[in-house]
Formats: C-alpha cells, sequence, structure tokens
C-alpha cells in the first residue's frame, strides 16, 4: 500500500510560492526551499544584483532590508536543498515587499578563492552600508560598490574578523610604553 | 645603548600620546585605503571640509560627521562610523544560547528588551518552540515600557540638542522612573537580560500592577509637559518645521524604518503589518505624519509613549495567568527546588550552565519593531549550542544612511537637529 508520503510528488520540484517560482522561471538554475516558514531562493551569485532588480521592478519589493553574508568553514551540519553546491561563503540578502507584506530570502554560495559579488547598491542605495560592513568583517567584496571600504573596523586593519579562521581576541591590548604587538 | 638610542627611548616612552604612537604602524596592502573617511577629492577648493565629531556632545555617543561646508551652509555630510565596535557578533559565535541576551542585551542600549526579545525569537523559532501567553504578554509589556523609556530619552536630548536645555533634565526624570520600573521587575535598570530563549528569566513580582500604573502616570503627566512646552513653543517650531525632510521613497530604498519612515506618511509598522508576540490582541494606533521633517519625528516619538502606555494599561489588565516560560526540560532550567531533591535537575541544570542547549540546525530570520525600527536577527545554528552566526540587523545603523538624503543644503545648526531626530544608537550601530 502507498502512503500517501510515499506517492511521487511533481510539487515538490515547483516552488509553492510565486515570488520563489517567478525568480526560479526567470533565473535558470535558481533553487527555491522553505526555512522555518520563510521563503528563500538559492542564486547564482553572479545573478544576485539582477535578482535584486527583478525583485524591485516586477515583484515590487521595495525594500532591502539586509545584507550580510556567513562563513561556513566550520559548520558542522549544513542545511541546504538539493542542488545547491555548497561553498564556504553565503551572501544572505533579505528582502521585504510593504505593498505585499512579505519578505523573500536570497541566498548566493560564494568560494573562498573568489569572495566576490555584484553590488546591490545601484538597486537598493541602503545596501551601502551593511556591504561595508560584510566586506569589513567578512572579506566578501562587492564588486562596483561606490566606496568599499572599511566601515567599522579601523582602516588599517589587517584581516577580517568575522572569518571562522579569525580568533576573537587575537591582538593584545596595547598599553603605554609596551612594544607593538604587530 | 648609545646615548641617542637611550634619548630616543626615553623620549617615547614620555610622551604623552604613548609610546606606540611615534612608531610608524605598518599597513596592510589588501586593504583599499581610498575614501575610508575621508571625500575622494575636493573639485571646487572653496568648500571646507569639518569634522564633526566623533567626541561631539550631539552625536549621541561617538559618531563622526565629515562635513563639506560652504561659509554656514552644508553641502554634503557623510556619517563615519565604529568608534564603538567591539565585535559583539564575533562574541556571539563563542556563547551558548542562554548567554546570547546578555550580548545582544548591549547593543540597543537605550531599549534593550527590544534585541532579547529578537534573538529570543530567533532561537525559539530554531528550536520550533512555543512560548506561554503569559511569557508573550510580560514580553510585550516590557519592550512597550522599554519603547517609553527610549523615546523619554529621545525627547531628552532632542530637546538638549536644538536648545531646549530644561528636556534634558525633564527627559531624564520620568525616564529614570521606568528605569526603576525595570529594576524593580528584573534587577536591573539597563541591559536587564529578562527576555530569554523560551519565556523570561523570572515572572513579575509582587504588586508590579500599582508600580506599572504609577510609571504610566508619571510619564502621562511628563509628556503633557513636554508638549506645553515645545509643541506650540515658535522657537521649537522654527527649529524643526521644514528642516531635513525626507521622503518616503527616498527611505524605502535606503532601508530606513521606523519613525522616521512613518514621519514622511507611511504608516509601516511590524507591530501591525507582522504581528508578533500579542501584538494582534490589543488596541493601538499607528502613528503617523506627513511631513517627514524634524518637527514629525519630534511629534511621532511623542505620541508612541502615548501608545505604548495604551499597551502597558492593557497588558495590566488583561495579563494571563500561566507559566512565565515554556516548560522544556531542555531549554529551561529546572526550579532551585527541584535542584536539592532530584538528581536529573541538578544534570539539566549543570548541563544548561555549561554546555547549553543544542538548537537544530538551520538558519532563520526574525524581525521586530524595536523603537528605532525593524530590528532584525539573522540566526544560523549547526546543532551546535552556539550560533554559527547570530547577525543583528540595528535599525541605527540604516537610519544612519538617512544623513545624506536629509542634511544636504542645510545649515551646521539644523545638521545638529538632524541627526538628533535621527536617534541613533551607536552600540547598535556599530556592534
Amino acid at each position: 500500500m502507498t502512503t500517501v508520503d510515499d506517492a511521487p510528488r511533481e510539487a515538490d520540484h515547483e516552488p509553492s510560492d510565486e515570488v520563489a517560482a517567478a525568480v526560479c522561471a526567470r533565473f535558470p538554475g535558481s533553487i527555491a526551499a522553505e526555512s522555518h516558514g520563510q521563503v528563500v531562493v538559492h542564486v547564482d551569485r553572479a545573478a544576485l544584483a539582477d535578482v535584486a532588480r527583478f525583485l524591485r521592478d516586477e515583484e515590487r519589493f521595495t525594500t532591502c532590508v539586509d545584507i550580510t553574508a556567513v562563513d561556513h568553514l566550520r559548520t558542522a551540519a549544513r542545511v541546504l536543498p538539493d542542488g545547491v553546491t555548497a561553498e564556504r561563503y553565503e551572501v544572505v540578502a533579505n528582502f521585504l515587499a510593504h505593498a505585499r507584506n512579505r519578505r523573500v530570502r536570497i541566498i548566493a554560495q560564494v568560494p573562498a578563492a573568489d569572495p566576490v559579488v555584484p553590488t546591490l547598491t545601484g538597486v537598493y542605495p541602503g545596501t551601502g552600508f551593511p556591504e561595508r560592513e560584510t566586506y569589513d568583517l567578512l572579506g566578501i567584496t562587492f564588486e562596483g560598490h561606490p566606496d568599499p571600504t572599511r566601515i567599522l573596523m579601523p582602516d588599517d586593519w589587517i584581516g577580517h574578523p568575522l572569518r571562522k579562521d579569525t580568533g576573537a581576541a587575537r591582538v593584545p591590548v596595547t598599553f603605554k610604553g609596551s612594544p607593538d604587538p604587530r | 645603548m648609545t646615548t641617542a638610542e637611550h634619548d630616543l627611548d626615553r623620549l617615547e616612552a614620555q610622551t604623552d600620546e604613548g609610546a606606540q604612537e611615534l612608531r610608524t604602524r605598518s599597513r596592510s596592502r589588501e586593504v583599499v585605503l581610498a575614501g575610508g573617511g575621508m571625500w575622494p577629492e575636493d573639485e571646487l577648493g572653496d568648500t571646507m571640509i569639518i569634522n564633526m565629531g566623533p567626541q561631539h556632545p550631539s552625536t549621541h555617543g561617538v559618531l563622526r560627521l565629515m562635513m563639506e561646508l560652504d561659509g554656514e551652509d552644508v553641502v554634503r555630510i557623510k556619517p563615519v562610523v565604529g568608534y564603538l565596535h567591539t565585535g559583539m557578533e564575533k562574541t556571539a559565535e563563542e556563547l551558548t544560547y542562554v548567554q546570547g541576551t546578555t550580548n545582544v542585551s548591549r547593543m540597543d542600549y537605550a531599549s534593550n528588551f527590544a534585541n532579547e526579545l529578537v534573538f529570543s525569537m530567533a532561537v525559539e523559532r530554531l528550536l520550533d518552540v512555543e512560548v506561554p501567553p503569559r511569557a508573550q504578554w510580560i514580553r510585550m509589556m516590557m519592550c512597550e515600557l522599554s519603547r517609553m523609556a527610549s523615546h523619554l530619552l529621545f525627547q531628552a536630548t532632542n530637546g538638549m540638542d536644538i536648545g531646549a536645555v530644561s528636556m534634558m533634565l525633564y527627559g531624564w526624570r520620568e525616564r529614570e522612573e521606568v528605569l526603576r520600573l525595570f529594576e524593580f521587575i528584573t534587577g536591573l535598570r539597563m541591559n536587564c537580560n529578562y527576555i530569554r530563549p523560551g519565556g523570561v528569566a523570572a515572572d513579575l513580582p509582587d504588586g508590579w500592577q500599582e508600580r506599572v500604573l504609577e510609571v504610566c502616570d508619571t510619564v502621562e503627566a511628563g509628556i503633557a509637559e513636554y508638549d506645553a512646552l515645545l509643541t506650540e513653543n515658535p522657537i521649537w517650531r522654527e527649529r524643526t518645521i521644514g528642516i531635513g525632510r525626507i521622503t518616503t521613497e527616498e527611505c524605502l530604498e535606503r532601508s530606513i524604518s521606523g519613525p522616521i519612515l512613518r514621519s514622511t506618511g507611511f504608516a509601516w509598522d511590524l507591530r501591525k503589518a507582522q504581528p508578533y508576540l500579542a501584538y494582534d490582541q490589543v488596541d493601538f494606533d499607528v502613528v503617523y505624519t506627513e511631513n517627514g521633517d524634524v518637527f514629525d519625528r519630534y511629534r511621532i516619538r511623542l505620541h508612541e509613549i502615548r501608545e505604548s502606555m495604551r499597551i502597558v494599561r492593557q497588558c495590566v489588565e488583561r495579563m494571563p495567568a500561566g507559566d512565565y516560560r515554556v516548560q522544556d526540560k531542555k531549554v529551561t532550567p529546572p526550579p532551585r527546588a527541584r535542584i536539592d531533591e532530584s538528581m536529573e535537575a541538578l544534570i539539566h541544570h549543570f548541563k544548561l550552565f555549561t554546555e547549553g542547549f543544542k538548537v537544530p540546525a538551520g538558519e532563520t530570520y526574525v524581525a521586530v519593531e524595536s523603537p528605532r525600527g525593524e530590528l532584525g536577527c539573522y540566526m544560523v545554528s549547526d546543532g551546535s549550542g552556539k550560533p554559527v552566526r547570530m547577525h543583528i540587523r540595528g535599525p541605527s545603523f540604516y537610519n544612519l544612511q538617512a544623513i545624506e538624503p536629509m542634511g544636504g543644503a542645510s545649515l551646521v545648526a539644523d545638521a545638529v537637529a538632524i541627526v538628533s531626530s535621527i536617534d541613533p544608537i551607536m552600540g547598535e550601530v556599530d556592534r
């Protein structure tokens, strides 16, 4: 006897969410997923800015609420939908459509060898600060950013502190008269 | 050691600035230095670039504003942040989920409950835990009291920045009453660490209803005074009306939220739009105005205190009975009395406070309406006792980007009013 759960379901391959379906239709290779009731679409990193433009212009996502990144160097168990090739970094952008009162999250895998993604500042100027923060703390370069500088750390800081291969508090506190730690 | 070397050493040791400042500091080539707190170039050459801050009384902490001035007119403003950066997101990766609220509580120190709430909600969503109704209502009441305290602080500093110096005393006076109430309920005036994953730290103490209502009455009388002192005051209106205008479109594309967005005529409040806790069960209005200037932002925050008070009074009236935290032994420490008689309780208690509880692998983004706007928490777990990534989307960080559209073509004195009306909390900006 076949139970409901064993039956092959075509719907599994088709995203049930309309925005996810629209993104997947426009950008082949995108994979829709669901995370604790939230809609997530995994896209190719090169298409990130185009996806944002599509969301703004055609899906009425008025605001990019947040853009950040995750370093998965030491993550023991990663939850990724089938078909997504895991890379060390993930760039995560949350979008909000005020008129439709709904959100969508776009995730792009970024390899450690070439941590570069296109900037969203051309689409949403509000990502200027958070992209600088992501560059500063995780070393993801946003290509085309108008002001690609550090924002939180000092300008002469070496490295990117939120990377998992950077230890916390490695730099000792410098007291007056003590030798330079660097 | 030669005499010259000795002299150099002595000189270095005696310098007030500290010896390390005399040495050349090695700079890394991988860091791009173009820009970083500097204008690319001064094309015309007849403008002047002035730094306001980082240590300036009206910058609410350590915010540096680079202003390009043409006489007394501001041509451009660029906010430079990072002076308060202490790596709290890195710290969060080394703290268990039980310890995490202590950390986030210190980000937006003027309304710490919102931070604790968003962190706890993110953990609860990953755990798939439903918080009991009493805990939800306690959380809601504390968040609204915290919104009152935060907006009272705004009234105080905003008044002082614009020149109504007595507001500093009045705002502080009422805020102190709210902080005393926090101390009565949570044990701490600020950074209370009261909202925890699974519920709240302790039940409300005896007699809390009277104390809460008393504070509400005090604050209500206080803001009636502010209203009488400022709203119709011609000097106040002259300094604030039409200053630092921003439009809805500028707000939305720059991810600006909270009172700044609502001052432009866009009634967006996550408590109404995407209700969390029990905000769909209480009666309150979203305050919004049309002009998007400094005066409107002042008015909105004044009225939001009243709306928060409405919610707090409903909480006092309708506080449900029951548990103040979820009774899930894997998340919640056992009651103190059980530890003396039960081995399991002792083990649970020990494990919970040493290793912490394990959160299933996954990722989620949770957003709440803090006094400053959308406060979000993006959390990634890999099934261990500590988060892989805990990112706080602090509204002040984004709202600071409003300075550029607001501050162009204003006067230096208005720039102070504009920064003040954004109400940035630098602890949340720099984290």
